[in-house]
């Protein structure tokens, strides 16, 4: 969907500064028909986020940081040594598994102090340091206790304490918030945060939350079918969507098309008039509760951007209803129970969209 | 080895056929044996002259050590009987008596010793008195070319060899003994074998340097093993008996074919795989 | 702690207690007979024969049966081969199953037919098999002989390879399923925590699973122990040094079927307490 150039800046930005310290890859893996290639850096500090669908490439790009997957090409960098041909075990690099992988022969003690004992710290040593990480996760009633007897939340810091006993210079996180229910799920990603923010170095977790990846990340990395697709802040990303999935993500409808003032001139369907005043391809986004439904032709609406189109399909959404339209212009829309109740909303009943301009917003392509 | 493939592939076709007509041909043959009476079973039936009148299946239960000798006699008998046919049944001699007093239907038992044999005839189920038809006797088996120079039991004793000899519940090693106790010798073997062909067999692989088996035994191993003859295997010889049993289905033919076993011709072949004529 | 605030259904005549319940479910549902049956008819069919066993055995004769020391040295020497076969069989069919299930190599599934041939081979044919290799004058075993001096055949340590051939395979069946059914990533958590492939394989792999080889191992056992065609075949039969009880029993049977039976009785009895002491000590310990 989105062009190649952008694609391509993406892969080229991290060759040009070759710093020494933080993360500094180009992660290329081939696996028959699907091929992953990643650029990926990150300043120690930086929690970045790898954000995607289902399929993307995330959980391989992660694998391939830890040495758990070879590379096909490209390099890894990890303040400024080369880890490309490192293997995993050699690597100053800590885990959190999506399902966290505690050894359930071990109590929490003895998992967190695994590391330090691979890394060669004797017994004694290797159980005060862990001890000390379980303390620091509130985890100190806990020391002795099988994974099975941890609850979901627990058994996720007992986690994180074991990938940060052993001192990483790079933390993975695969998905490190999806094994928990929604209520244990708030609590402790606002704990992840704070210990996030409290590591020195670099942290990339994986997730296809938008909402882990905008509360728990300072940068984002979109990635589709194995390529970034967008890269930035998580206020930016969420502003200005580049493609069809980060759209949905966060809730917007996204069009492309090419700018000539104030109106945009979609490839295929209406135009829409927009407040920003631009030349060339732009995308123009706007909220589904921007939208405002009515049954017949509005007259005298204010509305410039107003589009003859049917119901598809409904979706309750909270106390919202989901509106999925096609027609003039495919798009969501957002109304109360009560207006849609008084619209008499079926599938395939004729409505009329309509957006200010205001509510839109336009960006360069 | 290779000469018992062919055997066994007319075992089991015999076998089929067996099971395919089974009360067809017990039918049969005791049907002839009715019509045919008693007046001419005596000597000339055993012969060639009234060889029409014998027809059926002739099942013989034999000793393993017989396996070859009886499977050439079994031929020449149904080349000589045209519409006669042999089943064998070869095992352990106490294998085989267990079957016949538990009643398998069988026309001829050959048992390696008088003592199984008595088992049978204890138990009723032979028809007349037995008949010693061969014996066997103990020899030494040695690697082929007797590269040891063995030439008596003593040199098995104290020389560094490795001797196997069958295990005393057997008949091999019972008779091993005995001949050991004649000759007033003292043997720790590497192995008791559990049975004669096992003990052969070691030998044959060059496990062991020797091994006290039955000179059939060793004709049959054919190169495989050098046979040394001793003097003290006279005190365990092995009488080999044969008998008709009460129940046969096809007496008339079953008795024409322990007359075969005895005859000259008969004699020929046994001897020729190392029997003894008694 | 979010479990507990979950509305309970108050299930009748449960047990108050947590995982009543549970229990009382298990206890009230009937087996369906398209399962008990057959269950039962195949107990009966394994525990028939070792019924009439001891059913028409020589009671009165026994003690004089077992007042014979070969009887004590055959038990002994099969105990003590039969553990020996299970401990060589751990040390190398344990890593054979590792590398089947958790190693990609060409023809691996040929080599795992290879690994489960003793399984379907006569044991007879194992022993001759075996004299083959590492006889006097096997493949194998010549060397031994002109380089070491040593002979495997009709040796004790003939009986505990003999034994090993024949018990090996379940070992490594079983380890082999178990690791398939094991979740990989354990050793690959441990990679990443420091621990080498070999370290991550020791002190995750193997405990978790342990109660997997510990079956191997049972299976293995038992299997020693009443290996009779590779043993005799392979190690011959002597008493004190290879006669080991199947062989004693086999031997017995030709001649004197009252002290076969009573020797049996003796064989079941030790494998009876032996399996029924490892197994509730495995299940204390799991």
């Amino acid at each position: 969907m989105t062009d190649t150039g952008e694609r391509k800046a993406a892969m080229d930005a991290p060759e040009a500064p070759r710093s020494e310290v933080g993360l500094d890859a180009r992660l290329v893996v081939d696996r028959g028909t699907f091929r992953l290639d990643v650029a990926l850096t990150a300043a120690p500090g930086e929690v970045v986020a790898l954000l995607g669908p289902n399929g993307a490439g995330k959980t391989t790009a992660l694998r391939a940081l830890a040495g758990l997957v070879p590379l096909s090409g490209g390099h890894l960098r990890l303040d400024g040594a080369e880890l490309d041909r490192t293997p995993p075990e050699s690597r100053p690099v800590g885990v959190v598994f999506q399902d966290y992988l505690l050894f359930p022969h071990l109590t929490a003690l003895d998992n967190v102090a695994f590391g330090p004992r691979c890394r060669g710290a004797r017994k004694a040593e290797a159980r005060a340091r862990a001890a000390a990480w379980l303390d620091r996760m509130g985890l100190a009633g806990h020391a002795d206790a099988k994974p099975r007897r941890l609850s979901g939340g627990q058994a996720q810091r007992v986690a994180l304490a074991r990938a940060l006993a052993t001192g990483p210079r790079l933390l993975l996180l695969d998905e490190p918030l999806a094994a928990l229910d929604a209520r244990t799920r708030l609590e402790v990603r606002a704990q992840l945060r704070r210990h996030l923010a409290e590591f020195e170095a670099v942290a990339v977790l994986v997730t296809h939350d938008p909402l882990d990846a905008m509360v728990l990340a300072d940068r984002l990395v979109v990635i589709e079918d194995g390529a970034v697709v967008q890269e930035g802040g998580p206020a930016d990303i969420a502003r200005r969507p580049r493609t069809d999935y980060i759209a949905q993500l966060v809730g917007l409808n996204l069009y492309r098309g090419r700018a000539e003032g104030h109106t945009v001139r979609l490839g295929t369907g209406p135009a829409i008039t927009t407040t920003e005043d631009l030349a060339g391809p732009v995308f123009v986004a706007f909220p589904p509760s921007a939208v405002t439904l009515y049954g017949a032709r509005p007259a005298g609406s204010s509305a410039r951007n107003l589009w003859r189109c049917e119901v598809a399909g409904l979706e309750s959404h909270g106390d919202q209803i989901r509106v999925d339209l096609t027609g003039e212009l495919a798009l969501a829309a957002d109304l109360t129970t009560v207006a849609a109740a008084e619209l008499g909303l079926h599938p395939g009943a004729p409505v009329w969209a309509a957006v200010k301009a205001t509510q839109t917003h336009a960006y360069p392509a | 080895m290779t000469r018992s493939v062919p055997r066994i592939h007319r075992i089991r076709r015999t076998a089929r056929m067996a099971a395919a007509g089974a009360a067809a041909l017990l039918a049969l043959s005791a049907c002839s044996s009715s019509s045919d009476t008693d007046s001419d079973s005596g000597t000339d039936s055993a012969a060639s002259s009234s060889s029409a009148k014998l027809s059926g299946q002739v099942t013989v239960f034999a000793a393993a050590s017989l396996k070859e000798s009886f499977t050439t006699l079994g031929e020449t008998f149904e080349k000589r009987h045209p519409g006669t046919e042999v089943t064998f049944n070869f095992a352990g001699s106490d294998t085989l008596a267990a079957g016949i007093i538990g009643g398998a239907p069988a026309d001829v038992f050959a048992s390696a010793s008088p003592k199984t044999m008595a088992t049978v005839t204890d138990a009723g189920a032979a028809a007349g008195t037995p008949a010693t038809f061969v014996r066997n006797q103990l020899e030494i088996a040695t690697l082929p070319g007797n590269p040891d120079h063995v030439s008596s039991l003593k040199d098995l004793t104290g020389s560094g060899l490795k001797v196997v000899l069958c295990d005393r519940n057997v008949p091999c090693g019972a008779a091993a003994r005995k001949a050991l106790e004649a000759a007033g010798l003292e043997l720790t073997p590497v192995s008791y074998e559990q049975d004669v062909k096992a003990a052969l067999t070691k030998v044959e692989l060059k496990e062991a340097d020797a091994a006290v088996v039955y000179r059939t035994d060793v004709k049959a191993a054919g190169g495989k093993v050098t046979g040394v003859d001793f003097p003290e295997s006279a005190e365990a010889v092995n009488d080999y008996p044969i008998t008709l049993l009460k129940d046969a289905p096809n007496a008339d033919a079953a008795r024409a074919f322990v007359e075969l076993v005895k005859s000259a011709e008969g004699q020929r072949v046994l001897t020729g795989a190392g029997f003894r004529t008694p | 702690m979010t479990e507990s605030a979950a509305p309970k259904p108050a299930p009748t005549g449960a047990d108050p207690g947590t995982g009543g319940p549970r229990r009382s479910r298990r206890r009230g549902r009937t087996v369906p007979l398209p399962l008990l049956v057959p269950a039962l008819l195949g107990l009966a069919f394994l525990l028939l024969p070792l019924l009439a066993l001891v059913i028409r055995a020589p009671w009165s004769g026994l003690s004089e049966q077992l007042s014979s020391p070969e009887v004590w040295q055959a038990l002994r020497l099969s105990l003590l081969c039969a553990t020996s076969a299970t401990v060589l069989s751990l040390l190398v069919g344990v890593p054979l199953a590792w590398l089947l299930a958790r190693t990609d190599f060409p023809g691996r599934g040929f080599v795992r037919a290879l690994v489960t041939l003793p399984l379907v081979l006569p044991p007879v044919v194992g022993g001759v098999a075996l004299l083959l290799a590492f006889g006097r004058d096997g493949v194998i075993g010549q060397w031994l002989d002109a380089w070491f001096g040593i002979t495997l055949p009709f040796t004790t340590t003939g009986v505990v390879l003999a034994e090993t051939f024949v018990a090996m395979p379940f070992l490594v069946i079983s380890v082999e399923g178990t690791l398939r059914a094991a979740d990989p990533r354990y050793e690959e958590a441990a990679t990443t925590l420091g621990a080498s492939r070999f370290t991550a394989f020791r002190r995750v792999t193997l405990p978790l699973i342990a109660p997997g080889i510990a079956a191997g191992a049972v299976l293995a056992w038992a299997r020693a122990l009443g290996e009779f065609g590779a043993t005799i075949t392979f190690a011959g039969n002597f008493p004190g040094r290879t006669q080991t009880m199947p062989l004693a029993v086999y031997l017995a049977l030709q001649n004197d079927p009252a002290a076969a039976i009573a020797l049996s009785l003796v064989l079941l009895a030790v494998s009876i307490a032996v399996l029924a002491g490892l197994r509730d000590r495995w299940m204390s310990a799991s």
